[in-house]
């Protein structure tokens, strides 16, 4: 009997979760007339040319390849400086770790609209404004913090004496890092660099005041789908749709993983 | 685990430190610079002192903002909470389902922001939207740009959808971690179910549900994009949290003391905030988490 409830409280709740997400879905295989006109549960007349409006125009489809392109190069980034200080936290004890460790977490924490502004006017004084690099950069502001949070929790599992013998077998720190270590936290390193990719990703304020033109992510676009004849309700919704894809395709490969991720790696 | 005491580790993680004061410090000096000087344009400065934070903690819109924001923070951490427990507790233990539901249970969290801004704006829309379409047909007015309940309504609810599913992981990330010797005991002293739930439970989860709620506060506190792309911080200021109250300040009026006084402040919230955190989480790893 209480598997039964337990199934229905489960189904409900995912109802509530799929919901919307679902109408957005079917609003985005309707055309604009259907749309505004009747109102339907499921496309009568399912068509793919919203889809087809934002594949084939650039000023749309270069939205996604220019949120793709900060979001590789800030992960890049924040794993590559993530990873040898996520070592030394997990392994030594050095003057003031603590308060880095804890300094590191207030920048996670840190509201982005406290930084927009000054962020705005830095990198417009060094010539970086409406770069990939630019963005890519900022949202390190939160990413390094949470790779460092993650990828230390994941080495403190690593037992110590592997470091040992790997150095009494005459290997230098760099080569036991990449050759050794690394394939060791393997599943570590694929968590943090989903979870970057993620916060990188849904990320929009600090995108938005960062670009205006050639790095404009897809997710500022999206906010100026209002034409002279009213809203695109279909080329929006299809959008949307798009944005989601990129999460949903990987989330199976971190499922057991993603409550560590969002608790940065304290689970 | 041991640690060995280092100065050198120093130097792997210079890196970080020169990135995030890169992209953290340089900034926030150039908020101090602003929060205590006073400009007539023409980039020309003038000494102001502590004016701006006076005049900031006199001002009303401030409070207002302030109050709003603990008002939703407080709501959305007593239905999430309760809800993802209640979630977390009736979740499949394991096999083909679990991986369905945690999979699914994931996706709003994966939406970038301002998407789960637009799939609530045309869900909640009278016309377009299937709640505001159902709810209209059953006879109850609702206009999330007009009337300020159904606005916040809306952005609860959006919350809700968007957050729930994090507390529940936590949640049920501890209950997995509980052995099962511990069923068999309750099961032989015939405890009840709410027994079960209070002395075994949710001891056991105590520790990632302190780091749930205060994720979820800090998230909560300065969150921008979703209400600001539903609402727009309307009808009238209803709606206008602490992020976008300073957005509008900074980047719309352009004024820059006051906004970064603001912000100074705002920050030493935050930070504060995080030093709980902090020491939540180090005490759990000290009593052996």
């Amino acid at each position: 009997m209480r598997i039964n409830k337990s199934a229905i409280v489960m189904g409900l709740y995912l109802l509530f979760l799929l919901l919307p997400i679902y109408w957005l879905l079917n609003m985005s295989l309707k055309t604009n007339t259907e749309i505004l006109n009747t109102f339907t549960l499921w496309p009568n007349s399912p068509t793919l040319d919203n889809y087809r409006t934002i594949l084939t125009d650039p000023a749309w489809y270069m939205g996604y390849v220019n949120s793709l392109i900060y979001v590789v190069m800030n992960t890049v980034i924040s794993l590559a400086v993530a990873l040898p200080a996520a070592y030394a936290f997990s392994r030594y004890n050095f003057m003031g770790d603590k308060h880095l460790f804890f300094w590191l977490l207030s920048q996670r924490m840190a509201p982005p609209a406290v930084f927009a502004l000054p962020f705005f006017q830095f990198y417009s004084s060094v010539g970086l404004f409406d770069t990939h690099i630019a963005v890519a950069l900022a949202h390190c502001l939160f990413n390094v913090p949470l790779a460092v949070w993650i990828l230390e929790g994941f080495m403190r599992g690593v037992p110590k004496e592997i470091d040992e013998t790997a150095y009494i077998d005459g290997y230098s720190f760099g080569r036991f890092f990449v050759k050794i270590f690394m394939p060791l936290i393997a599943s570590g390193i694929g968590v943090a660099a989903f979870f970057c990719f993620m916060f990188s990703w849904v990320e929009l304020l600090l995108s938005r005041t960062l670009t205006t033109v050639d790095a404009k992510p897809i997710s500022a676009i999206m906010t100026r789908t209002q034409g002279a004849s009213g809203i695109d309700w279909g080329v929006l919704a299809a959008a949307g749709i798009l944005t989601v894809v990129p999460g949903a395709l990987v989330i199976y490969f971190v499922r057991n993983y993603i409550a560590k991720g969002f608790a940065l790696g304290r689970v | 685990m041991e640690k060995t005491v280092n100065q050198k580790a120093w130097f792997l993680v210079l890196p970080v430190l020169v990135l995030v004061a890169f992209s953290a410090v340089i900034p926030l000096m150039t908020v101090v610079n602003y929060s205590v000087q006073d400009t007539f344009g023409q980039n020309q400065f003038f000494w102001a002192g502590l004016e701006w934070f006076r005049e900031m903690l006199e001002s009303e819109r401030m409070w207002n903002a302030l109050g709003r924001q603990l008002l939703f923070s407080g709501i959305i951490l007593a239905i999430e909470i309760p809800l993802g427990i209640f979630v977390a507790l009736n979740m499949p233990k394991s096999g083909f389902w679990s991986s369905v539901c945690l999979v699914l249970m994931s996706l709003p969290l994966l939406i970038p922001w301002n998407v789960v801004g637009t799939i609530w704006q045309i869900f909640g829309r009278v016309d377009i939207g299937l709640l505001g379409y159902t709810l209209d047909a059953v006879g109850i007015s609702y206009n999330y740009t007009q009337d300020v309940f159904a606005a916040w309504f809306t952005i609860i609810i959006m919350d809700v959808w968007h957050w729930t599913s994090l507390v529940a992981l936590l949640a049920y990330a501890g209950l997995k971690s509980i052995p099962d010797a511990y069923y068999q005991a309750a099961k032989i002293d015939q405890a009840s179910r709410w027994n079960v739930f209070r002395y075994i439970e949710l001891p056991k989860m105590m520790g990632v549900l302190m780091i749930a709620i205060l994720l979820r506060f800090m998230d909560s506190f300065m969150i921008y994009t979703e209400p600001f792309v539903v609402t727009g911080g309307g009808p009238g200021n209803a709606t206008t949290l602490l992020s976008i109250d300073l957005v509008k300040m900074a980047l719309g009026q352009f004024d820059l003391g006051p906004a970064a006084a603001f912000s100074l402040m705002y920050n030493l919230v935050i930070l504060t905030m995080a030093y709980v955190f902090y020491t939540v989480m180090t005490t759990l790893e000290k009593r052996g988490g």
